[in-house]
C-alpha cells in the first residue's frame, strides 16, 4: 500500500537533502550550465582561419593566382615564409598546422603536361585537424581550378564539377550536434550518477536501515527516491533544451512533447541505473566508481555523442547497443536536426522502453530482497 | 627522524583505506584497464565502411568508371543501389546510408562533348565532422577521376596537383592523437578521486580531528596524505602508458625521463587540487562531486578531444590553468613528435606553479576549515 502521507514524508526529506547539499545542487544546475556554454560557445571541431605557411619560391603569376585562392576562403589564415626550413621550424613549434610549398618551376610546369605539383604538408599529430585541413585543401584547389578553367578556356574544361547538398545541417556546425548530444550526458549524470552516490549514502551511514524500521514499504522508499530525482532530471532537461534552442540557436526541427516524451522514458532508464549500483555498492567510493564508468564515460564516449558509432570497431560497436544513451543521442540527433522521423523515432524509443522496464524491475526485484 | 616516521606512518594509513576491502582494490586497476581498452578503440574519428548509395542515372562508359572508383576507395562501405529519386529521402533519414552520389542523366553525354558534368552529392550533415570528412573523401576522388579523364582526352592533364603528406603521423590515425590523451584522462580520474576522498573521508568520520591533535604538523599531514596519491597516479600512468606502448603500439619517439618528468608534475599539480577540494569538502559525497565538478570542465578544456585553437579567446586563457591542457602537450609531444626535454619547459613550469599554489592552499585550508 502506497500512502500520500508517508509519500510526501519521504519526498520532502530528499528535497531537503538535495537543496542543503551544496555539492547536489553544483552537479544538477552548474555542472549542465557550465557544460553547456564550453559546448555551445567553446569546444568545437570545426577548424576556420587555420594557420598554414606559404613557401613560394618563386612569386610569379600563376603562384599569386593560386596562392590567392587560399587567401580568399576563410578556411586558412596563410602565414608567407621565405624557406622551408623557417616554415617547418614554425610548425615544430606549432605556429602553423601545414605548409603549402610550391617549388620554383611552379609557374613553368603548370602549363606542361602533368602540371605542377604543390606541396601540402600536414601535422598529423591530431589526425581529424590534418584529415579536415587537407579536405579544406582540397576543396580550395577545386575551386579555382573551375575559376582558372573559366578564364584558360583555350586549354581544358573541368570535366566533372561537384554540388554537394548537406542535409539537416547545411552550414556544418558541430555545435548542432554536440548540444543536443549533450543533454544526454547531463541526464545521466542528475539521474544515474547523483542518484548513485545519494542512495548509496543511506546504505553507508545506515539510514536506510533505520528507514526499513519505519512503517514505510519498500516500493515507498523507491518511489520517495525516482519522483524527487526525476523531477530534478526534467528540470535539467527542460533547462538544457531551452538553452540550446534559444541561447545556441540549435533548430529543433521535431516535436517539443516527443522530445520530451523519449526524455523522460530515458530519465527514468539512468534512475534505475543510479538506484541499481547504489543497490549492489552500498558504498559511496565504490558506487561513485561504478557509476562513472558505467554511466557516465559510455554516455560521454560510445554515445555517439562525438566519435561516430559507425567506425568503431565490430566489438565495440556491439557494446554500445547496451548502452542507453545511445539511443538517446539518436532520437536528440534526430528530433533536434532532422524532424519527426518515425523510422528513427520508433526503434529507440522501443529499445529504451525495454532498458527503463528491465532496470526498474530488476531495483524493484533486489531492493525487496533486501527486507527480508 | 621522527618526522619521517610519522609521514610514513600516515602513509600506512592512507594505503590501508584505500586498499582494505575487495572492492576498492579491484575500482583502482579494473575500470581503468576497461576504459583504456574500451575507449582507445571506440574514440577515434577516422572513418571507415561509410555506408553510402549510388543513383546512376546515367549509365554510359564515363559513369560506370567514375562509380567504379567509388567502390575502389577504402574508406567506402559496398553502396547501396538506388533506382529512383524518392528512395533517396528514407535512405538518408534512417541513417542507412550517410552520402548519396547522384549521377545525372547528362552526365556521360556532358564529358563526351567536353563539357563540365554535374555530379550531386548528398551529405547527411546530423554529424557535421563526419560530414565533412565524406566531403573531402569524395572530392578527391571525383579529382582523380577529372585527371584521368583529361589525360585520357589527350589534354595536359590538371594543371596543379595537391600532393598531401602528414608529418608524425602519416596514416593520419586518429588513434594515434587519442590514446595517449586517454592515458592521462584516466591518470587523472584515479589520483583525483583517490585524493578527493581522502581528506573528505576523515571529516565525514570525525577522524580528521584527531589527526590535527596528534604530534603531525600540517606539512606532514599534507606530505602523508598527497604521496600515496602521487604513488597510485604514477602506478596507474604507468600502467596506461605500457598498454599504450604494447597493445596500442602507439609510437613512443621521445625520452622517458621527458614523459615522467611531465607526469611527475602534473600529478603534483593534480594533487594539490584534489587536496583543496578534499579539504573544502565536509562529506565523502561533496568530495566525490567537488572533484567531478573539476574533471569534466578540466578534461573538455584540455583538447583532448576538440583543438584548443578552435575555442574563443577568452576561454583559451582559462585552459592556462587547466593542468591537463598542459599534460596533453606533452604525452603528445613525447609519444608522437619525440619532442625534447628543453622544447617541453614551456609546460613544466605552469604545471609546478599549479601544484606549488594548491598545495599550500590545501595546507592552510587543513588548519582554517574547521567544523
Amino acid at each position: 500500500m502506497i500512502s500520500g502521507m508517508r509519500m510526501r514524508g519521504l519526498m520532502r526529506k530528499e528535497f531537503l537533502q538535495i537543496w542543503r547539499d551544496p555539492s547536489s545542487i553544483a552537479i544538477a544546475f552548474v555542472l549542465p550550465v557550465l557544460l553547456l556554454f564550453i559546448f555551445g560557445y567553446g569546444v568545437s571541431l570545426d577548424a576556420k582561419h587555420v594557420p598554414i605557411a606559404l613557401v613560394v619560391e618563386q612569386q610569379d603569376a600563376a603562384t599569386a593566382s593560386f596562392t590567392g585562392a587560399f587567401r580568399k576562403l576563410d578556411y586558412f589564415a596563410p602565414l608567407p615564409f621565405a624557406n622551408m626550413r623557417d616554415a617547418e621550424e614554425a610548425m615544430r613549434e606549432g605556429e602553423v598546422e601545414a605548409i603549402l610549398h610550391l617549388k620554383s618551376d611552379f609557374g613553368r610546369t603548370i602549363f606542361q603536361p602533368g602540371g605542377a605539383p604543390a606541396q601540402l604538408i600536414v601535422n598529423g599529430v591530431n589526425a581529424n585537424t590534418a584529415r579536415l585541413i587537407s579536405g579544406y585543401a582540397t576543396g580550395v584547389w577545386a575551386t579555382w581550378l573551375q575559376q582558372y578553367a573559366a578564364l584558360n578556356a583555350r586549354s581544358f574544361n573541368v570535366p566533372v564539377m561537384v554540388q554537394s547538398r548537406v542535409w539537416f545541417n547545411s552550414e556544418l556546425k558541430s555545435r548542432n550536434y554536440l548540444v543536443p548530444g549533450l543533454i544526454a550526458v547531463i541526464m545521466t549524470l542528475i539521474g544515474a550518477l547523483l542518484t548513485a552516490l545519494v542512495v548509496s549514502r543511506e546504505w553507508e551511514r545506515g539510514t536506510m536501515e533505520s528507514l526499513m524500521a519505519t512503517p514505510v514499504s519498500m516500493s515507498e522508499i523507491l518511489l520517495g527516491k525516482i519522483i524527487p530525482y526525476f523531477l530534478l532530471g526534467t528540470g535539467g532537461m527542460l533547462l538544457s533544451v531551452a538553452m540550446a534552442v534559444w541561447l545556441f540557436g540549435v533548430p529543433l526541427h521535431g516535436s517539443f512533447f516527443l522530445l520530451f516524451g523519449v526524455a523522460s522514458l530515458f530519465l527514468l532508464v539512468a534512475l534505475g541505473m543510479g538506484l541499481l549500483i547504489s543497490t549492489v555498492a552500498k558504498n559511496q567510493f565504490v558506487a561513485s566508481q561504478i557509476a562513472l564508468v558505467v554511466t557516465f564515460l559510455p554516455a560521454f564516449l560510445l554515445s555517439g555523442f562525438i566519435f561516430e558509432i559507425a567506425s568503431m570497431p565490430q566489438v565495440v560497436q556491439f557494446i554500445t547497443h547496451i548502452i542507453p544513451a545511445r539511443y538517446f543521442v539518436a532520437l536528440l540527433h534526430t528530433l533536434f536536426m532532422a524532424g519527426n522521423i518515425w523510422s528513427v523515432i520508433v526503434p529507440n524509443t522501443l529499445a529504451l522502453a525495454i532498458m527503463a522496464l528491465f532496470f526498474m524491475g530488476l531495483v524493484w526485484r533486489i531492493s525487496r530482497k533486501r527486507l527480508d | 627522524m621522527g618526522s619521517l616516521r610519522r609521514i610514513l606512518a600516515l602513509m600506512g594509513k592512507e594505503f590501508l583505506a584505500l586498499l582494505k576491502d575487495n572492492k576498492g582494490r579491484f575500482v583502482l586497476i579494473g575500470p581503468p584497464i576497461i576504459q583504456l581498452m574500451v575507449f582507445g578503440y571506440a574514440a577515434s574519428f577516422d572513418l571507415n565502411h561509410v555506408p553510402y548509395a549510388i543513383y546512376n542515372e546515367d549509365g554510359g562508359a564515363a559513369s560506370r568508371a567514375l562509380v567504379a572508383r567509388f567502390e575502389g576507395a577504402p574508406a567506402f562501405d559496398v553502396a547501396t543501389i538506388l533506382h529512383h529519386d524518392s528512395e533517396i529521402k528514407s535512405l538518408i533519414d534512417d541513417k542507412q546510408v550517410l552520402l548519396v552520389v547522384h549521377i545525372g542523366q547528362q552526365f556521360s553525354r556532358d564529358l563526351a562533348l567536353g563539357q563540365s558534368a554535374q555530379l550531386q552529392l548528398i551529405v547527411d550533415g546530423r554529424n557535421s565532422n563526419t560530414a565533412l570528412i565524406i566531403l573531402g573523401y569524395a572530392r578527391s576522388i571525383v579529382l582523380g577521376f577529372n585527371e584521368s579523364q583529361l589525360l585520357a582526352a589527350g589534354a595536359t592533364g590538371l594543371p596543379v596537383h595537391i600532393q598531401t603528406r602528414a608529418w608524425f603521423n602519416p596514416n593520419l590515425q586518429s588513434r594515434w592523437f587519442l590514446i595517449p590523451g586517454i592515458a592521462g584522462l584516466i591518470t587523472l580520474v584515479v589520483t583525483m578521486m583517490v585524493i578527493s576522498l581522502s581528506v573528505a573521508r576523515e571529516r565525514e568520520q570525525g577522524t580528521f580531528d584527531q589527526l590535527m591533535v596528534t604530534p603531525l604538523r600540517p606539512f606532514e599531514i599534507l606530505l602523508g596524505k598527497a604521496l600515496p596519491g602521487f604513488i597510485i597516479g604514477g602506478l596507474e600512468g604507468t600502467l596506461v602508458i605500457l598498454v599504450a606502448v604494447f597493445w596500442f603500439e602507439i609510437p613512443l619517439l621521445g625520452s622517458l625521463v621527458t614523459l615522467y618528468t611531465g607526469l611527475a608534475l602534473f600529478l603534483l599539480s593534480a594533487i594539490g587540487i584534489g587536496l583543496m577540494i578534499s579539504s573544502m569538502a565536509v562529506t565523502q559525497q561533496q568530495g566525490f562531486l567537488g572533484a567531478f565538478l573539476f574533471i569534466v570542465p578540466a578534461i573538455l578544456l584540455s583538447g583532448f578531444a576538440t583543438p584548443i585553437e578552435n575555442m574563443p579567446e577568452v576561454l583559451q586563457y582559462i585552459t592556462l590553468v587547466d593542468p591537463m591542457r598542459y599534460l596533453m602537450v606533452i604525452l603528445r609531444g613525447v609519444f608522437l613528435e619525440g619532442t625534447s626535454f628543453t622544447m617541453l619547459i614551456p609546460q613544466f613550469w605552469p604545471l609546478a606553479i599549479i601544484g606549488v599554489v594548491t598545495l599550500s592552499f590545501a595546507a592552510w585550508l587543513f588548519r582554517h576549515r574547521m567544523y
